[in-house]
């Protein structure tokens, strides 16, 4: 919202300086955006009068002219071709910063004759690129006086952000009324008084609203004037216009710019003898064309409002006006439209229109439903100011839509809502600055607020009123302190183990991405998503359109993209949330991590490795055990998803159904088809079905018994079946015998022809850790025999002898 | 008599000091003190020797041998030392070699933020709360007090997902707010919550991303007013930024779910052309806030004339890029492992009121 200070001052007595007044509209809400002061750089600039005018005696371009600026002369030696006798220009002297050449003026000698100051153009002055000749200024402009007066550039041009709920301050007034209200000055009367009425108008309008839409326009003042002159505004007004960057067309179209920035009132007028017959507000009709003032064509439907004369539509409501029957130079007689659109309707319209436009901006956040009768006498006044013509009574349709809310408010509301005390006079005077009715009827006040200020609906909007306008700095700050004096813990038990799994990973040499919840469709389905349920409808481009069903596909794409840039030993993981479908409980949330490459640089003393699936494995497991999952019952079953390698994958899971991890080395087909380079192993971890910690009593540890005899080791190698996993024979060596095998390790695994074929060696070591009596000799033999024995059994093989 | 042990004395302490290496004095105690040794036959003479001059030829030879041997036992100390030196210097290596590597691993400054700002909060008694980011547009924008025509709904850039719930289309959470309805909907006040997460806008340029983190704080109980919410914010933000006097300003706005609303703006200068927050002659806005409206309050089935309370909301990289000094938004979500690295954080690097933040 863009207005002048002296605009403002139209409606606000003021002592208030400029910054004053800008430092105040940030404080009351009206946001700064930015403050155009042009007097600031070319106030200094004065009118000089150019009393003589001769050819330079060295130069055929040049002039060398005398240039009198009230209390002193000066000669100018001058290249502009327009320079001459009579003429008023823009004089900048010695020692003046020009901002168009970025230059400082020296006393300089051109071609022999000295020359003190300059006579300046658009460009020089950097109001434009204009360079053909020097800024000719009124012959009535005073000389010696302020430049930028007499080219009406010394009004400050002030742009503020307007908060959606705040259409009221879509006009100046509105601003000016906030203003009076926070104490900076005083609202000045409008001057509302009827302009008279010569003849009837001889066109009526019609709300041809069917039941159930009447809402689109319950109120309608027309007007008709005749004998108008269309020409262009005056000076005063095309400068008010140009200053907030609005094009100056005709008196007519002018007018109706000015009062919309002005009184927040969008209208609209109509060259009467364009529109056949009545004027009707109705439902456009479903593919009803209309040409808009804009030059463009709008396919119209039948939520949208119109106002049409008898045989077509020629405006779109609250929008825009239609081509048709805009204004022009040869325009008479028009008629005036000072409507209530309804704010919905009106969004609606502009929204499907793809149209935006100055009045759709008003009316689609509320303008004034009781200021249309004075409106119309307001803009009357100023038509016939400005362009003459005879005004017909006013022509009235439906009726004024009811906005008066009752709100019964307690002063001390301001205290306990708001953190200040205010007094209850205070706040009476403040809200009757704005606008509202207050009635004060004992404990409380019986508030109506004004008709411009939709916005205000209970007792908190009335509380923010007053504090905004006495300013938030004035609500002293209370400490926030806790209930209790040790805080509860801020992280619920998932997010703990979340925070867990992040820096568990994190410190095994893994780098933390974060990547987008989407991805490409193609990539969602490599990685078993994909469901049309989770595909945007309005994607920011088509490689982002899918909700990711894992966090794998970002990261292997992460790992190709730094392998691009030559890092191609990549660890990455994330930990966010993965989607199903559309529904709450199917977002979980994953610690997900992918390395790729080796395992770290070539080193002289600890050559890397390619990375493998027991790296995925390994972090699994690691994450698991740091979030309390016991590691120990966990079963590892090659049932990996599709997405990774069919012999080099797994998962992890406790029971049979509840898998809580895959891990592997992602399948080379989907590498191929992301474009990534292998090897790529990865790791998913599904934090949301881990089993719920054990509820304990207390934090306590399970009791421990230390035993201080010494451990014994036993070192056996089975030869198995190729097909017997490891971990067959871990568990049936370690079952052996409960009390004595503490741990079981596999510390060699071979295949060899000479085991015979498809056979393999797998050597464990067995510690042993007595806590009755030292073991003797025929003890561990005992035991080595139940080891053996188990093993044989669960595995069909045989010990290597 | 005395002559011939001095002699012989001196000649067995100059053999065992000129013994070179352990075994050379080895054989030099064996040829002294062993069995057939030089020394211990002087002992065996003693036998021959009468009565009266035994007494004292036995004390000069036990003097004698004991002299030698202690002179022994310090030889082979010294020999030793002598050659776990030579052997030392022999394992001499480059230490200048690098060493074997390790992996190093970075939370992500997000992450890290995120935790900073859980754990000032949490101090406050703030509880960490979360809800879908896939969400019904009732709790994004209705039950927030954003009827479907209302402006701010349009401003929001939604992006949509083409199924309904109960009648309610699904989108893409555009701010963390709607935590704030399902909390209220499911626990009773008093409520201290703050929500942490992803957020969504279909907006994509420098200063944009279409997903991007919120933190969301939501107060209600039957007291907190204006006044706490500007001392419960304050102090976060200088807790944060760790500067004690920071200047913090509170500016009337507008949010639907909220009333009175506020954004809130901390001082910074860009004097001398560094960026710095503190004290300064300019502001920089850091996060939105207001009084819960009663709206949202009863659309949550909460009686609005007996409590109320204050929500707030911020951009997680925006706190982490003003703190940290982060150019650019865009490079949080690219994965560069260069700028994960520079502006990543260790693992144990976790943050504290008590260990410090940031």
């Amino acid at each position: 919202m863009k207005f002048t200070l002296n605009w403002l001052k139209q409606h606000l007595e003021t002592d208030a300086t400029l910054t004053e007044i800008t430092d105040a509209l940030t404080i009351i809400g009206l946001e700064l955006e930015s403050v155009e002061d042009r007097g600031a750089d070319l106030g200094g600039f004065v009118v000089g009068h150019v009393t003589e005018c001769e050819p330079h005696p060295d130069a055929d371009k040049l002039r060398l002219c005398t240039v009198d600026v009230g209390e002193e002369t000066f000669r100018v030696v001058c290249g502009a071709s327009n320079a001459r006798a009579g003429m008023k220009g823009v004089f900048a002297r010695e020692g003046q910063y020009v901002p168009g050449i970025d230059f400082t003026l020296k006393k300089a000698t051109i071609r022999g004759v000295e020359s003190c100051g300059m006579l300046l153009s658009e460009r020089e002055m950097a109001l434009s690129d204009e360079h053909t000749g020097i800024v000719e200024l009124p012959d009535d402009a005073e000389i010696g006086a302020r430049a930028i007066e007499a080219m009406g550039l010394d009004d400050p041009v002030i742009d503020i952000a307007i908060t959606p709920n705040r259409g009221d301050c879509l006009g100046v007034r509105g601003v000016a009324r906030d203003l009076a209200a926070a104490g900076f000055g005083t609202l000045k009367p409008l001057d509302t008084s009827p302009v008279g009425s010569t003849f009837e108008s001889p066109r009526a309008v019609h709300l041809d609203l069917s039941d159930g839409t009447e809402d689109a326009c319950p109120y309608f003042v027309g007007r008709y004037i005749r004998g108008v002159k269309n020409d262009p505004s005056p000076k005063w007004l095309q400068d008010r216009l140009l200053a907030i960057g609005l094009r100056p067309i005709s008196s007519l179209v002018d007018i109706t710019n000015y009062i919309n920035i002005d009184l927040c009132r969008p209208l609209h007028v109509f060259d009467i003898a364009k529109v056949e017959g009545d004027f009707h507000v109705r439902l456009a009709k479903n593919g009803e064309m209309l040409p808009a003032l804009d030059g463009k064509d709008y396919t119209l439907d039948g939520t949208m409002t119109v106002i049409a004369g008898d045989t077509r539509a020629e405006a779109i409501a609250g929008v825009m006006g239609g081509e048709n029957s805009g204004c022009a130079g040869a325009t008479t007689d028009v008629f005036l439209e000072i409507a209530y659109f309804d704010p919905i309707r009106t969004a609606t319209t502009g929204r499907k229109l793809n149209l935006q436009s100055d009045s759709r901006y008003r009316f689609e956040r509320g303008v004034d439903p009781a200021f249309l009768v004075d409106a119309a006498h307001i803009t009357t006044r100023l038509i016939q100011e400005l362009c003459g013509g005879e005004a017909s009574d006013l022509v009235i349709a439906g009726t004024e839509p009811d906005w008066r809310k009752a709100i019964t408010f307690r002063p001390e509301r301001v205290a306990t809502l708001g953190g200040v005390e205010v007094s209850k006079a205070d706040q009476v005077r403040t809200l009757k600055t704005l606008g509202f009715e207050v009635a004060d009827v004992g404990t409380t006040l019986d508030v109506v607020a004004p008709s411009w200020r939709h916005d205000i609906e209970g007792e908190a909007c009335i509380v923010e009123e007053v504090v905004r306008l006495l300013g938030y700095d004035k609500v002293p700050a209370v400490p926030f302190s806790r209930v209790q004096n040790l805080p509860e813990p801020a992280l619920p038990p998932a997010l703990r183990r979340r925070a867990m799994a992040r820096r568990t990973l994190a410190g095994r040499g893994m780098v933390e991405a974060v990547t987008y919840s989407f991805l490409p469709e193609a990539q969602a389905r490599l990685f078993g998503g994909g469901s049309e349920d989770l595909r945007l409808v309005n994607p920011i481009s088509s490689d982002l359109d899918m909700m990711r069903p894992s966090l794998l596909p970002n990261l292997v794409a992460a790992a190709g993209r730094n392998a691009d840039r030559g890092l191609k030993d990549a660890a990455l993981f994330e930990v966010g949330p993965q989607f199903a479908d559309d529904t709450p409980e199917g977002q979980s949330m994953a610690a997900t991590g992918i390395r790729s490459g080796r395992t770290g640089h070539r080193n002289w003393a600890k050559p890397p490795r390619t990375v493998d699936v027991f790296d995925a494995k390994a972090d699994a497991l690691a994450v698991l055990e740091a979030v309390g999952v016991p590691v120990g019952s966990l079963q590892v079953a090659a049932e990996a998803p599709e997405y990774f390698h069919p012999g080099r994958s797994g998962v992890l899971r406790l029971g049979p159904k509840n898998i809580l991890a895959a891990f592997g080395e992602i399948h080379p087909r989907v590498l191929k088809a992301m474009g990534v380079a292998g090897p790529v192993t990865g790791f998913e971890i599904r934090l949301d079905v881990l089993p719920k910690a054990k509820v304990r009593k207390g934090a306590a540890r399970a009791h421990l018994v230390l035993s201080a005899l010494q451990p014994v080791e036993r070192d056996f190698a089975f030869v198995v079946d190729g097909a017997v996993e490891a971990e067959a024979i871990i568990r049936a060596a370690r079952t052996a015998d409960k009390t004595l095998i503490d741990e079981v390790r596999v510390f060699d695994v071979f295949a060899s022809e000479s085991l015979g074929e498809d056979r393999k060696s797998v050597a464990v070591n067995v510690v042993l850790q007595p806590t009755e009596a030292t073991l003797t000799d025929a003890d561990i033999d005992a035991v080595a025999a139940k080891v053996v024995a188990a093993v044989e059994k669960a595995t069909g093989g045989t010990l290597r002898k | 008599m005395n002559n011939d042990l001095d002699q012989i004395r001196d000649e067995a302490l100059t053999r065992v000091a000129t013994a070179e290496g352990l075994d050379a004095l080895e054989a030099v105690r064996v040829a002294l003190l062993g069995k057939k040794g030089s020394i211990s036959g002087l002992m065996k003479s003693l036998g021959g020797m009468a009565p009266e001059d035994r007494k004292a030829a036995g004390q000069a030879f036990n003097a004698l041998k004991a002299q030698v041997a202690d002179a022994i036992e310090a030889a082979k100390e010294r020999l030793a030392d002598a050659d776990l030196e030579a052997r030392l210097m022999s394992e001499k290596v480059d230490v200048t070699l690098p060493v074997r590597e390790q992996a190093k691993g970075f939370v992500h400054p997000i992450s890290q933020t995120m935790d900073e700002v859980t754990a000032i909060l949490g101090e406050m008694g703030f509880i960490v709360a979360e809800g879908p980011n896939i969400e019904e547009d009732w709790y994004n924008f209705t039950a927030l007090n954003i009827p479907p025509e209302h402006p701010a709904r349009q401003e929001h850039d939604t992006f949509y997902l083409p199924g309904e719930k109960n009648g309610h289309r699904m989108v893409l959470r555009t701010h963390t707010s709607p935590v704030q309805i399902r909390t209220m909907q499911n626990a009773e006040p008093p409520l201290r919550i703050i929500a942490p997460g992803r957020t969504y806008r279909c907006d994509y340029d420098a200063t944009h991303s279409p997903m991007f983190h919120q933190v969301e704080g939501l107060v209600v109980d039957k007291a907190s007013h204006f006044g706490h919410l500007k001392g419960c914010l304050i102090e976060f933000c200088r807790a944060f930024f760790d500067v004690d006097d920071l200047p913090v300003r509170f500016r009337p706005s507008y949010f639907p779910f909220t009333e009175p609303s506020a954004e809130v703006d901390i001082g910074c200068t860009r004097e001398g052309g560094a960026f710095r927050i503190g004290h300064g002659d300019d502001w920089l806005e850091i996060l939105g806030c207001g009084m819960v409206n009663p709206k949202v309050l009863e659309n949550c089935g909460i009686d609005a004339t007996e409590y109320q309370g204050f929500a707030f909301g911020m951009g997680i990289e925006r706190l982490a890029m003003l703190k940290y000094g982060i150019p650019d938004l865009r490079t949080f979500y690219e994965s560069d492992l260069r700028w994960l690295r520079h502006f990543g954080f260790s693992a144990l690097d976790v943050p504290s009121m008590v260990g410090g933040i940031g």
